[in-house]
């Protein structure tokens, strides 16, 4: 178990049973568990997705789009049975939030899930976890062995006469099953590829039932909205941005880590305050806001809040919460290779652009990175990132190439300084900085 | 539905609700590049070719799978979109291996094509190409990976269309490949459909490939020869030291009743033809007892003389005709003119796999209740009764199975095997194998002809509610049975029937009066009307059948027997001895089990290596066109007419060619002018020239249109190579004037795998590892008439 680390502007609402056992599911109910839940009983489904729409949540698990609205879409008749879905798969580089949520507070999981199972009326919930996550697979089941225990889940729960189940599932190993419908198609057993959308989940999703997915910290805020009440959870936030989220800050600061603070902080106060700073004194490079498929940003450009819009704005994205910070001391052109290694890796091979398009980017950055590079190259690669951009069937091509577009236009010149054969000027390398 | 309109590259279209964006452009001339959309397969959304701009959506769109909406305004060739398509061909490029010189694809390429229209020609990559080793799956289906530009169309053609899913993608990324379900190798139906749907040369057919550049074929659309459904194949041709070789069989405009479809048979097993036992010499049994090669003259003059020797010094009578399932309707035509004419006898059949005279008679005032091949793609409900499509009829098999995964069809199936399209039935009764005749007491309400349970309540009850249902029945249905399930069937409303026999050419055998008790149209030949008109005498009491003359000649009392193009020495295990006293001329391919027994053996030519027509089981009728040629051999209408004249015969009387026909007017008054008029006279009402030759198959045609009221189709869309309906005949069958024993049908029992005996010479059909299976269990159901009797 990794050290917790905190920080006055830390605002624990989810990390709030961090570090307390809560696991244990007598802990959690010591710690308020379970009583949004019985909350949501009593009040009923309208009232549940009002609450949602209220607090201004947007999901966590990078698009941001607006929790209650995405639950209020789900028919209300079906003849198929409806699902509830926690996408648990993090895997964008740079974001290790769900994580700890699983690891201090699965309950909060679950009970988020029973929640917005009431909402769209769903009989059935499925946690799907990373596959290198499992390891904490023995914790979420037990967690919910447990709840099934007290009869918070199964048969009549919490004694209200509804049914409610659910059941755990890791993956294999595949950064793509976090899109949503590769998700559901791995979770039917099969390849884990995207749908066609339309339809959307919301009316066709797992096995062709309507359902909601929902990123794991989207759906562990469930419970806190409803027990703090959707005003003042959006109140914690900034405009069209509530409460807070786990961000997760890696690379070159001084106390790395996750931590739990309002939407719209500031992002320069985050990495220098909350982070520490940069150690050994040195300059600060750049700064990935949002895991690593988001456009990089330059020091001149963070001194903004981080909620969806700002970071929007600002020409990048909110993404998963992931700010990687990097030092004068990173070579701009490997850590693109070593970004577009990740996509390429991951790239499901589905659709000519990303497959093709994430592979060439691949071979000619490891060229060019090791010397081999030409001034032409730099054009190719910029625009086979441009071709691929908003021309790929699922996100994950556009993952691969803005951030490669970013890299080029704001760092051409360190481009150029590879260029002839000349050895990489930068005697550290990025390894140590994307995991 | 209702429809929609929009606007696509500044011109306005309208489209049913629904219809895909592409589908829609497509049909007013627009087209959109496409790899991965095939009509009637799933979406993929893969190849990102299609790529539009719809006005309001800020990401470029997919054609292929967006939905045409009111209002909708799109772009299809814009500066941006161009770029968008070029830039895919560029990433498609970058990996593949560009043999394009050495591709069989090459010149039918659509990733050529696309590259020639967007110009993606310069190559920016210095790194090295992805390359994997090509893979063998099976004698016909070759794999290259590095070609493959993963469209995914072989995956779903197999697993949706053929309900095979013998194919699949392994690994991700750049590294995903297809891959076979076994291992390293395919076991599947071998169809080839994966090969001919891909877009490139990645699947390529180890029975075509590197044979030939395609602009070197030549190419003929004509009819599969096997099954009784009649593909339309399109045949690959190139110029052969002795003759003209098909090197290629596929189906690539889909103008046929078969749409995309073809079987192993139809698209590989016209190896046949060029098989090294091919008969290429006439064979005359030499005073030794040995068949030695003879030159035509000998051989025609030899077989005319005989058997006009025996027609002259034992009567017509005792002389016995064998026709063929795979001639055409011509020939058949022809060869039964030839037989009743010029021989004198009504000893004609051939090998019936059907019962289509109670068919026939059944039917008999019910035109519109005979069904096409084509409804079986889109009738609303399906029974099919007996038969196993998938091994028998694999176009009808894919007919249903498409009609119910695209339409919702529904589909019953009551069988005693577990046949494999159970997988697509809505409702199904397992009923014992002599169950058949019971089912229709039972579905017609008589609880006690069937051990009734409460599964076969309720598929009565479903089947009973149906309107406009397509009752198909295979051969387990005949006689008497036959009346009583159409007699069932027009009961319910609108219901339609089809009848299914076994070889290509098996309805027409039958049309045509390849039977010893009726003439073409299945007219009585007690009562030959227009016919006795036409031939002059014609014996009017009811011949033998195909078992009654071999039990004639086992006697001794068939003098002469004259087969074309069938094996019934094999296929009804007759005993070879039989036929030791008749002089026997067989016309055949190959020397088969009856052509060894013969006095003269003619070689003869395919079905591929003619013209005429041909009847599938549905009564469609097709035209067949002259694509092979074969040095050696001839025609079996050739043959007939050849020896007619050499018995002595007028072959005027028997085809009725030439301008002089008019002329003979005022020389000789009686049958035969009368004949010449009637046609000339026809042939004008019809805007048709005579036919200069005595050969030309189309002087038969127009006889048989003249003649036979079922066969009235228009002649123009029949030689534009559509399928026409034939309707089943009008007349009054009385069954008591049929002198047949039973109604000789004899199942063939073939496979996927099998053809009869020509399939035997079918290589392809042989290496196959799947075909071992099936053949074994062939070989145990032959045979179940019993010819001792
Ligand atoms: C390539 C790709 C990978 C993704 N991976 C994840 C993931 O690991 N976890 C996650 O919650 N969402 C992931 N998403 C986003 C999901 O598709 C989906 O938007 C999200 O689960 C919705 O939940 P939310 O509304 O709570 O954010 C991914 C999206 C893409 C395109
Ligand atoms: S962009 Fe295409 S290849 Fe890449 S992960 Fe998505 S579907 Fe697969
Ligand atoms: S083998 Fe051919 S049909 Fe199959 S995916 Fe590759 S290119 Fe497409
Ligand atoms: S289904 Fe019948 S007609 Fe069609 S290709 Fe196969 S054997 Fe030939
Ligand atoms: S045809 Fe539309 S993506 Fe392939």
């Amino acid at each position: 178990m990794a050290n917790l680390v905190s920080h006055p502007d830390v605002v624990p609402l989810l990390s709030m049973r961090f570090g307390k056992g809560a696991s244990a599911l007598d802990r959690y109910l010591e710690l308020e568990g379970y009583q949004s839940a019985r909350k949501a009983l009593e009040m009923g489904p309208e009232w549940i997705i009002s609450e949602m729409k209220a607090s201004g949540l947007r999901g966590r698990g990078g698009a941001g789009f607006p929790t209650g609205m995405k639950w209020s879409f789900v028919p209300k008749q079906s003849e198929k049975p409806k699902y509830v879905l926690v996408n648990g798969d993090e895997s964008e580089p740079g974001t290790c939030k769900d994580r700890l949520i699983f690891e201090h507070d699965p309950h909060s999981v679950i009970e988020g899930t029973i929640i917005a199972g009431l909402a769209i009326s769903a009989k059935m919930g499925f946690i799907y976890l990373r596959g290198e996550y499992r390891y904490l697979l023995k914790i979420i089941e037990r967690a919910i062995e447990d709840a099934y225990a007290k009869g918070f889940l199964g048969k009549n729960i919490f004694g209200s006469g509804r049914d409610f189940d659910i059941v755990s599932h890791t993956g294999a190993g595949a950064y793509e099953v976090g899109e949503e419908s590769a998700l559901m198609e791995s979770l039917e057993g099969k390849r884990g590829i995207p749908r066609i959308r339309p339809p959307f989940p919301a009316v066709v999703g797992l096995y062709g039932g309507p359902t909601v997915i929902n990123n794991a910290e989207t759906i562990a805020t469930v419970p806190h909205v409803l027990r703090i009440g959707s005003a003042e959870y959006a109140k914690l936030g900034s405009e069209r941005n509530g409460g807070t989220r786990l961000f997760c800050l890696s690379g070159h600061v001084q106390r790395p880590g996750v931590y739990e603070l309002p939407m719209g902080y500031n992002l320069k106060k985050m990495i220098y305050e909350v982070a520490g700073g940069i150690p050994g004194g040195k300059q600060l490079k750049a700064v990935v806001p949002g895991g690593s498929s988001t456009p990089v940003l330059l020091p001149s450009e963070i001194d903004i809040g981080m909620d969806f819009d700002q970071v929007a704005k600002a020409g990048s994205m909110l993404g998963s919460g992931g700010v990687v910070v990097l030092d004068e001391s990173v070579c701009m052109v490997e850590f693109a290779l070593r970004t577009i290694k990740f996509y390429q890796h991951e790239s499901c091979g589905w659709c000519i652009p990303c497959r093709e398009g994430t592979d060439w980017l691949k071979k000619t950055l490891t060229r060019f990175h090791s010397g081999g590079g030409v001034n032409k190259d730099i054009d190719n690669i910029k625009y086979l990132a441009e071709n691929m951009l908003g021309k790929t069937f699922c996100p994950l091509g556009d993952a691969a190439a803005m951030p490669t577009i970013a890299f080029i236009k704001k760092f051409r010149k360190e481009f150029e300084d590879h260029l002839d054969g000349k050895p990489c000027p930068y005697a550290h390398t990025a390894e140590s900085v994307l995991v | 539905m209702a429809d929609v309109t929009f606007t696509v590259d500044g011109k306005q279209i309208t489209a049913p609700t629904g219809t895909l964006l592409i589908d829609a452009c497509r049909k007013v001339g627009i087209e959109i590049p496409a790899f991965c959309y095939y009509p009637g397969l799933s979406l993929q959304a893969a190849c990102r070719m299609c790529l539009v701009r719809i006005e309001k959506i800020p990401k470029l769109q997919t054609a292929c799978t967006t939905p045409v909406a009111e209002g909708m305004i799109v772009a299809t060739e814009t500066d941006e979109i161009k770029q968008a398509r070029k830039a895919m061909l560029e990433l498609v490029l970058g990996n593949h291996p560009l043999d394009c010189p050495v591709c069989d694809a090459g010149g039918e390429c659509e990733l050529q094509d696309m590259t020639f229209k967007y110009g993606a020609a310069e190559s920016f990559h210095t790194e090295m190409k992805q390359h994997r080793e090509e893979q063998q799956w099976s004698p016909v289906v070759y794999f290259d990976r590095p070609r493959c530009i993963l469209c995914y169309r072989c995956v779903r053609v197999c697993g949706e269309g053929m309900d095979v899913w013998a194919l699949g993608v392994q690994n991700r990324g750049v590294t995903s490949i297809i891959a076979p379900n076994k291992e390293d190798h395919l076991e599947c139906e071998e169809c080839g459909a994966c090969i001919d749907i891909c877009p490139v040369g990645a699947l390529t057919s180890g029975a075509y490939r590197y044979k030939t550049r395609p602009w070197e074929m030549n190419h003929v659309a004509t009819i599969c020869t096997h099954c009784g459904d009649g593909c339309k194949t399109t045949l690959g041709l190139r110029s052969v030291d002795d003759g003209v070789e098909i090197i290629r069989g596929d189906n690539r405009d889909k103008s046929g009743i078969n749409g995309d479809f073809l079987c192993i048979k139809g698209r590989y097993s016209f190896d046949f033809a060029n098989h090294k036992d091919r008969l290429t010499k006439p064979l005359v049994r030499r005073p030794d007892g040995n068949l030695a090669p003879a030159t035509w003259e000998e051989a025609l003059d030899y077989a005319g003389k005989r058997l006009a020797e025996v027609r002259d010094t034992r009567g017509g009578a005792s002389i016995g005709v064998i026709g063929s399932n795979r001639t055409t309707n011509e020939e058949n035509y022809l060869l039964q003119k030839f037989a009743r004419k010029v021989l004198g006898t009504n000893n004609i059949d051939h090998h019936r796999t059907a019962d289509y005279t109670s068919f026939a008679r059944a039917l008999a005032g019910h035109q519109d209740r005979a069904a096409s091949l084509r409804d079986a793609g889109t009738a609303p409900a399906i029974l099919l009764i007996g038969n196993d499509p998938t091994q028998q009829h694999p176009m009808l098999a894919w007919n249903l199975r498409t009609n119910v995964r695209l339409n919702r069809a529904r589909l019953y199936v009551a069988n005693h095997a577990e046949i494999k399209l159970l997988r697509q039935a809505r409702a199904s009764l397992a009923i014992p194998q002599d169950g058949y005749a019971g089912l229709i007491g039972y579905l017609a309400g008589d609880d006690s002809a069937l051990a009734g349970t409460e599964s076969s309540a309720a598929f009565r009850e479903v089947i009973r509610k149906e309107e406009n249902l397509l009752i198909l029945f295979g051969s387990e249905y005949r006689g008497r049975d036959i009346d009583a399930l159409v007699n069932f069937g027009l009961g319910l409303p609108n219901a339609k029937f089809a009848c299914l026999s076994d070889y290509n050419n098996s309805r027409g055998a039958a049309d045509m009066g390849l039977m010893p008790d009726l003439l073409p149209g299945y007219q009585p030949v007690a009562s030959p009307a227009q016919f006795a008109d036409e031939y002059g005498n014609l014996p009017q009491t009811g011949g033998l059948d195909l078992i009654a003359m071999f039990d004639a000649a086992s006697r001794g009392e068939l003098g002469a027997l004259y087969v074309v193009g069938s094996n019934p020495v094999s296929r009804y295990n007759i005993a070879p001895g039989a036929l030791k006293d008749t002089f026997l001329v067989v016309q055949d391919m190959f020397l088969t089990e009856t052509a060894v027994l013969a006095d003269v053996v003619l070689p003869a030519a395919n079905l591929y290596e003619k013209t005429g027509t041909v009847t599938n089981t549905y009564g469609d009728l097709q035209l067949v066109k002259k694509a092979a040629d074969k040095a050696g051999v001839r025609s079996d209408f050739e043959l007939i007419v050849r020896l007619a004249d050499r018995m002595g015969a007028n072959p005027k009387e028997l085809v009725s060619y030439g301008i002089g026909m008019r002329a003979d007017l005022g020389q000789s008054r009686g049958v035969q002018s009368g004949e010449s008029d009637r046609h000339a006279v026809w042939l004008a009402a019809n805007h048709l020239e005579p036919k200069l030759s005595p050969f030309d198959p189309f002087a038969i045609l127009d006889e048989i249109q003249r003649l036979v009221p079922d066969y009235q189709v228009d002649r123009l869309a029949l030689l534009a190579g559509n399928d026409e309906r034939t309707v089943p005949p009008l007349v009054h069958i009385d069954n008591a004037s049929s002198k047949t024993r039973s109604d000789g049908v004899l199942p063939a029992q073939d496979t996927l795998f099998t053809s009869g005996t020509l399939g035997r010479y079918s290589s392809i059909l042989d290496e196959v590892m799947e075909s071992r299976e099936t053949k074994s269990a062939g070989a145990a159901a032959t045979t179940s008439l019993d010819v001792s009797t």
